[in-house]
């Protein structure tokens, strides 16, 4: 599986999550989530997904994109990932991530958001 | 039934600091004759973050282990007249504040043990004023590090200052510590005062430059020890070497499954790190 096909399972791994749900019930937002040169659109509602739409979508509008390349997710999403690679800020000081755009509903939900953007972690393989 | 009691005190001292009194707690346990060890808590954290060390009787049966909250953190009161200020640590403030303390409770040439902050201002400690010292334990510290995110984020109104401390950090945890104590150390983050994270973070990113200045450091009349988790990518383990690399006779490890927040996030692990260096500290036979 690809790093962007793990990403894709995003939507089952969030329904599987009652309490991230919970901690994200402020949490109602359009983001962009790149995986290498593939754009993913979260349209996030009360904390849950309420579309994931998977490549380019023209002149879709979003509040913020946070970028990283199919290494920085592949290496973030090990069940363990290694140093310098376990965490979304630990990637942008890197250089293999950014954050771009209006990154106040990020940092205003930033748990929420990390742990959302870990969440590919738990499907097989991750090792 | 007896109840069960942790075995530290806490109490509250009265002191000057810079000619402005203040009444800072602080925690204590181990015998009164005991080597003293003066612990610093982390940037926008308090004394809490040290309770494991001050309950571990292989610490405290030769060691008395004192931690205070700094000005403005915990359960210390800001002093008079605070909310006409901008809180702001600077290099000259904490190392008054760390030699007030030891001078107030007359501790005979303390160990100090700092982390992050704490663990940078051990090393001015050690460039400025190492004769007042028996050895000094620098956690999680370099002479300089790169900053990774923007502090005006952690002092407004549309965002939750103790959420975003908390969120931020809590990168810098390694992945392999236990939950319960991974969320405790996230807690307190939480409840900082408002401002004060960021106040500390003046002194980490502004004020507290020691590149070049480490060099000074003599490592015969006070050693050092410098030890740094390998997940902290805040102080990273290169940035640590880097620094040991100017200091002659230092003593450095990196700690595998460790972030940030040894003491706190992992402390079964932490131990294995530092009661060797404690016990040499014990031991030294130059103090």
């Amino acid at each position: 599986m690809t790093p962007a096909d793990r990403f894709a399972r995003l939507p089952d791994l969030l329904s599987a999550d009652d309490d991230l749900r919970r901690r994200g019930r402020w949490v109602t937002v359009e983001c962009r989530v790149d995986i290498g040169s593939e754009p993913f659109h979260l349209s996030l509602s009360d904390g849950a997904l309420a579309a994931l739409d998977r490549g380019p979508r023209l002149m879709r509008s979003t509040a913020f994109t946070v970028r990283g390349t199919e290494e920085a997710w592949q290496r973030h999403w090990k069940t363990i990932p290694a140093p310098g690679w376990h965490d979304l800020f630990a990637l942008t000081k890197h250089g293999v991530a950014s954050f771009e755009g209006d990154l106040r509903p990020l940092l205003q939900n930033l748990q929420y958001f990390k742990d959302l953007l870990a969440l590919p972690r738990r499907l097989p393989g991750a090792t | 039934m007896a109840p069960t009691l942790d075995p530290m005190i806490g109490r509250y001292l009265r002191l000057e600091i810079d000619g402005v009194p203040h009444r800072l707690y602080f925690e204590e346990a181990g015998p009164a004759n005991g080597i003293p060890l003066v612990c610093l808590h982390t940037a926008g954290a308090d004394n809490r973050q040290f309770r494991h060390l001050l309950a571990d009787p292989d610490v405290t049966k030769r060691f008395r282990v004192l931690a205070f909250d700094m000005p403005w953190h915990g359960k210390s009161t800001p002093p008079d007249g605070w909310e006409r200020t901008e809180y702001r640590l600077t290099t000259a403030s904490y190392t008054a504040a760390i030699r007030a303390f030891c001078r107030a409770m007359d501790l005979d040439r303390p160990v100090v043990m700092g982390c992050s902050i704490g663990g940078r201002i051990v090393l001015n400690l050690a460039i400025a004023h190492g004769a007042e010292f028996r050895a000094l334990i620098a956690l999680e510290a370099a002479d300089f590090q790169q900053p990774w995110y923007d502090t005006a984020w952690l002092h407004r109104p549309d965002v939750h200052g103790g959420e975003v401390c908390a969120a931020l950090i809590s990168g810098l945890i390694a992945p392999q510590s236990p939950p319960v104590s991974r969320h405790e150390t996230l807690w307190m983050y939480m409840q900082g005062g408002p401002g004060i994270f960021k106040g500390d973070l003046y002194f980490y990113r502004v004020d507290g430059d020691l590149r070049e200045k480490v060099k000074a450091i003599d490592t015969k009349l006070c050693p050092l020890y410098l030890l740094t988790g390998e997940y902290d990518f805040s102080c990273t383990a290169e940035d640590t070497l880097r620094t040991a690399s100017h200091i002659e006779g230092v003593d450095v490890q990196i700690m595998k499954e460790l972030g940030h927040f040894p003491m706190s996030e992992n402390p079964v692990k932490f131990r294995e790190y530092i009661l060797p260096v404690l016990d040499k500290i014990a031991t030294q036979d130059h103090c």
